[in-house]
């Protein structure tokens, strides 16, 4: 497994195994947070996506509306004010507002249109004739453009939704499909690294206590050997014979030099445990 | 983002004259003496304004002017530029296409509904 995929590029040791079991813990909660961001954001989307639905149908009346009521005015004025209205455009009286909701961290623009109290630019239209048609469908069309805010409104959010969902289930698949199957790689690398340090490890002491055990069965051949020559041959001198018995005592085998210890002997001992200081 | 919506406070109109008119009356024009901030509706005449004209409005409400929160379209005339309609993404200014006196609305046709609809799955 440790092989295969891609994984980070980081040494396989303990600290970054556990360094890496809590970069993969905060990834996978950061997957469910946005989970769960996404689910929320879905159902402000869908219950938007209604409204607006419904809004543009409702728009397509609302304005029929106010195109009947212009038709009353041109009737009742005689003839075209388009020219006159147009002219005597100077300041909007008609704004809006953008006051902002926020939804799970998005903020979600909405419009709101304002009447300014000011007196308008057409106090004098329809003076002569048809003024009361005039008022009344000015009052038609600023019913009709709230409707518009409100649908701008409605779509803005739409768009809005819209981007950010689409940015948060790209960044919610690249965590599971690409951030936490790399941590796992990698988890899953260290492991089995570590694990084959440990094997290597393990081998490497078998090995050096099966050398010991030969050479310690070797030194106690020659120790044997020595103590047959030593009987064989009794007229020896004490003081060798202690430094050799202390010798065989740190190698852990006192039993051996009870038999004496010729000079031979020793040095045989004394080369064997500079082949131990080696190791 | 918040200061650049507040900067934004009027709609914008591109249509006919009959629903010029209506919204004016309504009182949503501004005629300014600022350059390139004249006026902010396009009164589109059948034979007078042309193609071109409508498009230099609509890039001019959309992105040269920056305090137009809506732009009210007529869905005709949006037609006439569907392309540029069709490949607007921004959320600001928003777009919002409506029907005039003589063409009713169709609603397969918004750009906005196009999309509402794909996402129904219809």
């Amino acid at each position: 497994m440790s092989g295969q995929g891609s994984r980070e590029a980081i040494f396989p040791t303990r600290m970054n195994l556990t360094l890496t079991k809590q970069r993969l813990k905060g990834a996978q909660t950061g997957h469910s947070l946005l989970a769960k961001k996404r689910d929320a954001l879905m159902n402000r989307f869908r219950a938007i996506l209604r409204k607006v639905d419904e809004a543009k149908r409702l728009m397509g009346r609302v304005l029929q509306l106010a195109s009947f009521s212009l038709a009353e005015v041109t009737y009742a004025t005689g003839g075209e004010i388009g020219y006159q209205v147009q002219e005597s455009v100077r300041q909007a009286s008609y704004t809006v507002r953008a006051k902002s909701e926020n939804v799970s961290g998005v903020m979600l623009p909405a419009f709101e249109g304002v009447r300014s109290k000011e007196g308008n630019d057409f106090n004098l239209t329809g003076l002569s004739r048809g003024g009361q048609q005039v008022q009344r469908c000015r009052e038609t069309y600023v019913k009709a453009v709230g409707t518009l805010v409100e649908l701008a409104s409605l779509q803005t959010a739409f768009m809005i939704l819209d981007e950010v969902i689409k940015a948060t289930n790209r960044r919610v698949n690249a965590i599971e499909h690409v951030v936490i199957p790399r941590l796992e790689n990698t988890v899953a690398y260290i492991n089995s690294e570590l694990d084959e340090m440990d094997r290597e490890e393990f081998f490497r002491l078998k090995k050096i206590q099966g050398k010991k055990k030969r050479d310690t069965e070797e030194a106690d051949a020659a120790a044997d050997a020595a103590a047959q020559a030593a009987a064989a041959n009794p007229s020896q001198e004490e003081a060798p014979g202690m430094n050799s018995r202390t010798g065989k005592e740190e190698r852990e085998n006192p039993d051996d030099g009870v038999g004496g210890g010729d000079a031979g002997g020793r040095d045989m001992l004394d080369q064997h445990k500079d082949e131990d200081v080696i190791f | 983002m918040a200061e650049a919506m507040n900067k934004r406070a009027l709609i914008a109109t591109i249509a006919d004259e009959d629903t010029v008119t209506g919204l004016l009356l309504a009182g949503v024009g501004q005629v300014t003496s600022e350059k390139g901030k004249e006026t902010n509706f396009l009164t589109v005449q059948p034979g007078k304004t042309s193609v071109e004209d409508i498009e230099a409005a609509f890039d001019k409400f959309t992105s040269a002017r920056d305090d137009i929160a809506i732009l009210l379209i007529n869905q005709h005339l949006a037609d006439l530029i569907r392309y540029k309609v069709d490949s607007y993404t921004d959320a600001f200014p928003a777009i919002l296409e409506i029907p005039s006196k003589d063409h009713p609305y169709d609603p397969e046709k918004d750009s906005v509904l196009k999309r509402v609809r794909r996402l129904f799955g219809e």
